[in-house]
């Protein structure tokens, strides 16, 4: 079991409130990501949960116990930490025991975890080496190791992979979710990365400044953002938000296109504009357009093989329908 | 871009350090060699530098004059007691101030560091009469605790520095991992901290086993370390220039083993903090 319920939980460092009083329900087996600008307190969030902060106010119930006031290791949840936290003196054996060992499990039951977790995580061969002399990602697959032995209720990654290269970055990404696919154990996941956020979880929770500006699947927040800062952090790349006289025509005080639904023309269409900067990713290409009239330049994904360069003119035609409106205040207009 | 360094002055830069590198160790070497000759040749002018009649016949007049073990063996429970009780105080204080730091903690590690600024003389005068009024002139406890005393700035700071460098997160995971307190301590700080934690006690040794103001002052017979052996050779017939070296020469010897055994801690220790 794995079900975690914040009450009105808040936390202030001294007179500075991070996190105001907020409420969130997290189900057994979910994926869940809270993601977010640096400093926007998600991973204060996360270690409240863990405990390794005290809540200034509100209640934390863990499979419906209240947990407020219980210490990090009596809560049954395991954790990955971004550094990977490895105890650098003890092999990969005992760093994946020590849980177990902290427990009280005989040695034999010790062994038997260890080597099953080892497996799992292709970590055998290095059973008896230091945590110095691996590389990243078994570092980063150790410290998963430590947190799988324990059976916990519920895993909690704080930014696992940023200290992880792009390419060794998409394939723990996968191993992960291949990992919740196959324990069904709940598992919250911080991370400043919305790609990270999209491709793994069931609910996202999108925070600022302390505040849920969001809670929702990942295409749920992609179809229907509740507010520009969403609309804006959702999806990549970001969305063209266009102010003035065009949103007006929509009844709003700025609408949000996304640039993969713009459709580019040389010839005919809506906004007509000036190429930029082009970017080739062989897939697609993302035009930086200068459309006359708009503050600020549009980005508008196009297919791999279009043939415009800098300072060709382009026309712009948005699909009507994956309009966002927005009002003065930022939030969505239904 | 790398700095280059030609050869010539790889070279120029090598005899340099060498030089500094010998002027520091000369009176040292000049003790030691003195040390085998006879008075006559230790006071010759011009003095004579390698082409004497070596000579064990110092060693022999201190070792018949004064109980060279008895002085010993005071040096190691002084330097080693000073050394152990100011650990056992110390790490629970930088343990304190590394891991749950209160506004106040940088204040009162200055100002643990200040008291190193007060001349030692300064409060010789009230700590002699306590001396006299506890009964501990002349007693290796006293001095145990005085030079403890000394030394705790130090030690405090040194560990203190250690500890910092220990990532929190590894303490926090391990208390995720179920560890308490003590098991916290035990299997974790402590093991990691471990080079860290020689390097204090090995320095501050050396430190307590140097000192020379308290002891000199603090003892008479009982309790006379090392420091005061080879005082006890500057007076009162006058100067003995051979015998004064070969009871310095005895007196540095077991510190100066010491010290070349455990140069890298030693190095570490008077570095600390200053590379990761």
């Amino acid at each position: 079991m794995g079900r975690i319920v914040l009450e009105k939980v808040s936390k202030s460092f001294g007179d500075v409130e991070v996190i105001p009083p907020l409420d969130l329900e997290i189900n057994d087996g979910e994926f869940v990501v809270f993601v977010g600008p640096s400093g926007c307190g998600k991973s204060t969030l996360l270690r409240l949960i863990a405990g390794l902060e005290d809540v200034s106010g509100g209640r934390i119930l863990i499979d419906d116990q209240d947990a407020t006031a219980v210490p990090p290791a009596k809560r049954g949840l395991a954790m990955v930490f971004q550094s990977y936290a490895l105890y650098p003196h003890m092999t990969v054996r005992k760093n994946i025991a020590f849980p177990l060992r902290m427990a009280g499990l005989d040695k034999a039951e010790q062994d038997r975890r260890v080597e099953q977790a080892a497996e799992v995580l292709n970590l055998t061969d290095y059973l008896d080496r230091r945590p110095g002399q691996l590389s990243g990602g078994q570092r980063q697959r150790v410290a998963i190791g430590r947190a799988i032995v324990r059976e916990p209720a519920a895993f909690l990654f704080d930014e696992p992979l940023s200290n992880l290269d792009a390419a060794l970055r998409v394939g723990m990404r996968l191993e992960i979710s291949e990992l919740h696919n196959r324990l069904g154990t709940t598992m919250i996941y911080v991370t400043h990365d919305q790609v990270e956020a999209m491709t793994m979880a069931d609910k996202i929770v999108v925070l600022q400044a302390g505040v849920i500006e969001q809670v929702g699947s990942p295409l749920e927040l992609y179809r229907a953002p509740r507010n520009k800062f969403v609309a804006g952090f959702i999806g990549s790349p970001k969305m063209n938000f266009i102010e003035g006289p065009e949103a007006e025509k929509h009844g709003a005080h700025t609408i949000g296109v996304r640039p993969e639904h713009i459709a580019a023309s040389p010839s005919e269409g809506l906004w007509k504009g000036t190429v930029g900067v082009s970017e080739h990713l062989g897939s697609d290409t993302f035009f930086h357009v200068h459309v006359d009239g708009f503050a600020e330049p549009m980005t508008v994904r196009a297919g791999g093989e279009v043939g415009l360069r800098h300072g060709d003119t382009i026309h712009l035609t948005p699909e009507e329908d994956k309009i966002h409106r927005f009002d003065a205040a930022g939030l969505r207009i239904a | 871009m790398a700095r280059t360094v030609t050869t010539p002055r790889k070279l120029i830069n090598t005899a340099f350090a060498w030089a500094v590198g010998l002027l520091i160790f000369f009176p040292i070497l000049w003790t030691i060699l003195t040390s085998f000759k006879t008075e006559a040749q230790a006071i010759a002018s011009p003095p004579i530098f390698l082409n004497f009649d070596w000579t064990l016949e110092n060693y022999a007049v201190v070792q018949e004059r004064s109980n060279y073990t008895r002085f010993l063996w005071n040096s190691i429970i002084i330097a080693g007691g000073s050394t152990l009780l100011g650990v056992i105080v110390a790490v629970p204080a930088a343990w304190a101030m590394a891991f749950v730091p209160s506004a106040r903690t940088k204040d009162i590690l200055l100002w643990m560091l200040s008291t190193k600024m007060l001349p030692a003389v300064g409060v010789l005068y009230p700590i002699y009469l306590l001396f006299i009024q506890l009964g501990l002139l002349d007693s290796r406890a006293g001095l145990v605790v005085v030079l403890m005393l000394i030394n705790l700035p130090i030690i405090v700071w040194m560990l203190y520095t250690y500890f910092r460098e220990i990532p929190g997160d590894i303490l926090e995971a391990a208390r995720m991992d179920g560890a308490t307190l003590k098991e916290e301590i035990l299997y974790i700080l402590t093991p990691m901290a471990v080079p860290g934690i020689a390097s204090t006690v090995l320095l501050n040794f050396i430190l307590a086993w140097n000192e020379a103001f308290w002891t000199l002052n603090l003892t008479a017979v009982d309790a006379a370390p090392l420091t005061a052996f080879i005082a006890s050779y500057s007076s009162p017939e006058g100067l003995f220039f051979a015998k004064l070296s070969a009871a310095s020469t005895m007196a540095i010897a077991p510190i100066l083993i010491l010290g070349w055994f455990s140069q890298k801690q030693l190095v570490r220790g008077l570095t600390f903090g200053a590379v990761k």
